[in-house]
């Protein structure tokens, strides 16, 4: 058990000599794997930011119900009682013309325009929130409320939001299937790197095998080298994430400044940020087990 | 590791399996050549012994089915009462720890330096680092190069790198100890230096094979000596 350890303790410290003794090399290695990861794992933050966004907007979704321009107040009346007695609906206002009109006035800065109106363009309208968020409910009502007399439009107002929630599926889809294409990258970087470690150690290889070294023994500087490798590619990811995140947010600020508004793109989470470690060196391990694997055996004992 | 050590001489004529036993061994390779025929030879515990040929006459292929570098075309070769036909591959590497062997062309690492060579073997049996460098010292200090530890390799002379490659083959305290070629690459003066330290270690109790083609090792040495004509033992003589 002890020897066991202190061969692990030689074959970490093996690996770690020769990854710095070619600095250039690796360095150029752990560059590719760190781009290879930083890609997918930066889009996919980007996608569940735009998802978070999303389900913030689509947290309440409403629907809006637009009456006809000559429906009066009795209609109006009738259309609250209706409301009132649907058991789809959750909470319901009632938003007037003339108040439509004002904070149209008040937010678009269409002042002018509006005021050389003859008359009022805008609908009397109720807003109505379901009893639950599911998209049936406020669906269901919808189709009833085009039915009520004097309705002129019936807008579900979360529709917008579930197409693009349609379409970050999407985008998830998409990165999986990218982050798996440049985990074979980062599978095939090792592969080769070792494969040419293997053929520089050939004499090496052979002599421990003379002297009584097992199989085990021989490939453990390769595999920790593989591991050692994938971590530092790992650790180059979040690194290249952590500095993108923080130019981008300082730009965002800014821009999110102008419409009074506060946006910021969150970074990799620690835990995830773990987990991209353990993948990216475990990726570098399964690496150097396929390399080694297929070239050891070929060295024998002469 | 701890298998390896018996190795006194009083118990050797007590314990009568021997060491290395070949019985009927061929050895033909692929396209017909027959570089072993029908060999059979005991060597015991404790014995010093010489085995001498023309090159090519089947010297070191009879040392590489011994370490179970190569395997029998048929007969049996059994070391420390192991067949090794029917040994493991994963078992393999744990027979040859029993041997400490001396190769004609040294095989050293020119990577490293000369203490770092003679540490392999111990990495190799997971041996405790500074219990590991006490006894590299020990060894290198047997042969003569201890003052030389720090040294890379190439530095060295043809006869120093050959005792720095005995000194990697005593350092994990093989019971058996199996040179092709020692003095190859000597002149004469080496070549005795050389034998004298395989003398040194058969005193201690050590089984000692020497395969070589040098005639004068064999006046030296006067031990038992086994000849080798064309695959076959030609001549035995004590």
């Amino acid at each position: 058990m002890k020897a066991w350890l202190r061969d692990h303790g030689r074959a970490t410290r093996d690996a770690l000599r020769r990854l710095v003794s070619t600095p250039m090399a690796s360095a150029l290695n752990v560059l590719v794997i760190g781009v290879a990861l930083s890609l997918p794992v930066g889009v996919y933050l980007a996608i569940s930011q735009l998802q978070l966004f999303t389900r913030q907007l689509t947290g309440d979704p409403q629907i809006s119900i637009f009456l006809d321009l000559d429906a009066g107040a009795r209609d109006a009346d009738a259309i609250e009682q209706k409301l009132k007695s649907e058991p789809d609906v959750g909470n319901y206002r009632f938003v007037p013309r003339s108040r439509a009109l004002a904070e149209l006035k008040r937010s678009a800065g269409l002042s002018d325009v509006l005021d050389n109106l003859k008359q009022n363009p805008l609908p009397d309208a109720f807003v109505a929130t379901g009893v639950d968020s599911r998209a049936q409910t406020l669906e269901r009502l919808r189709d009833a409320a085009v039915q009520w007399p004097k309705v002129a439009h019936v807008q579900l107002d979360s529709e917008w939001a579930r197409r693009l929630d349609a379409a970050l599926r999407l985008g998830r889809t998409a990165i999986l299937i990218l982050g798996l294409l440049l985990s074979s990258a980062l599978v095939a970087v090792t592969f080769n790197t070792i494969r040419l470690q293997i053929l520089t150690r050939r004499e090496e290889i052979e002599i421990s095998k003379l002297i009584g070294a097992t199989n085990p023994f021989i490939r453990r500087p390769f595999l920790y080298f593989g591991s050692l490798q994938g971590l530092a590619g790992g650790l180059m990811a979040w690194g290249v994430l952590s500095v993108s995140v923080f130019l981008l947010n300082r730009d965002l600020s800014s821009l999110a400044a102008l419409y009074s508004a506060s946006v910021r793109i969150a970074g990799l989470r620690w835990d995830d940020a773990v987990s991209l470690l353990m993948f990216s060196a475990l990726l570098g391990w399964l690496g150097a087990w396929l390399s080694v694997t297929r070239h050891l055996w070929r060295i024998e004992a002469r | 590791m701890n298998e390896a050590l018996p190795r006194a001489v009083g118990t050797a004529a007590a314990n009568t399996a021997p060491v290395i036993a070949l019985s009927h061994v061929y050895k033909r390779y692929p396209g017909g050549f027959e570089a072993l025929s029908d060999v059979s030879l005991d060597i015991n515990s404790g014995e010093l012994v010489l085995i001498t040929g023309h090159s090519g006459a089947g010297k070191s292929t009879l040392l590489k089915l011994v370490a179970a570098i190569e395997f029998a075309s048929s007969g049996t070769v059994i070391v420390s009462g192991q067949n090794l036909a029917k040994l493991r591959p994963a078992a393999v590497p744990f027979l040859r720890r029993r041997f400490g062997i001396v190769f004609q062309d040294h095989k050293m690492l020119y990577d490293r330096n000369v203490l770092n060579n003679v540490l392999l073997p111990l990495q190799i049996a997971g041996f405790d680092a500074r219990d590991g460098v006490r006894r590299a010292r020990a060894a290198l200090d047997k042969v003569g190069l201890l003052g030389k530890e720090k040294a890379m390799p190439v530095t060295l002379s043809g006869g120093e790198q050959q005792r720095a490659c005995i000194a990697r083959a005593v350092v994990h305290r093989p019971a058996v100890l199996l040179a092709d070629e020692p003095t190859g690459n000597l002149d004469e003066a080496y070549g005795h230096e050389i034998i004298d330290l395989f003398v040194a270690f058969h005193r201690v109790g050590v089984t000692v094979v020497i395969a070589t083609h040098d005639r004068l090792i064999a006046e030296q040495l006067r031990t038992r000596t086994i000849q080798l004509v064309h695959g076959r033992v030609s001549d035995e003589a004590a």
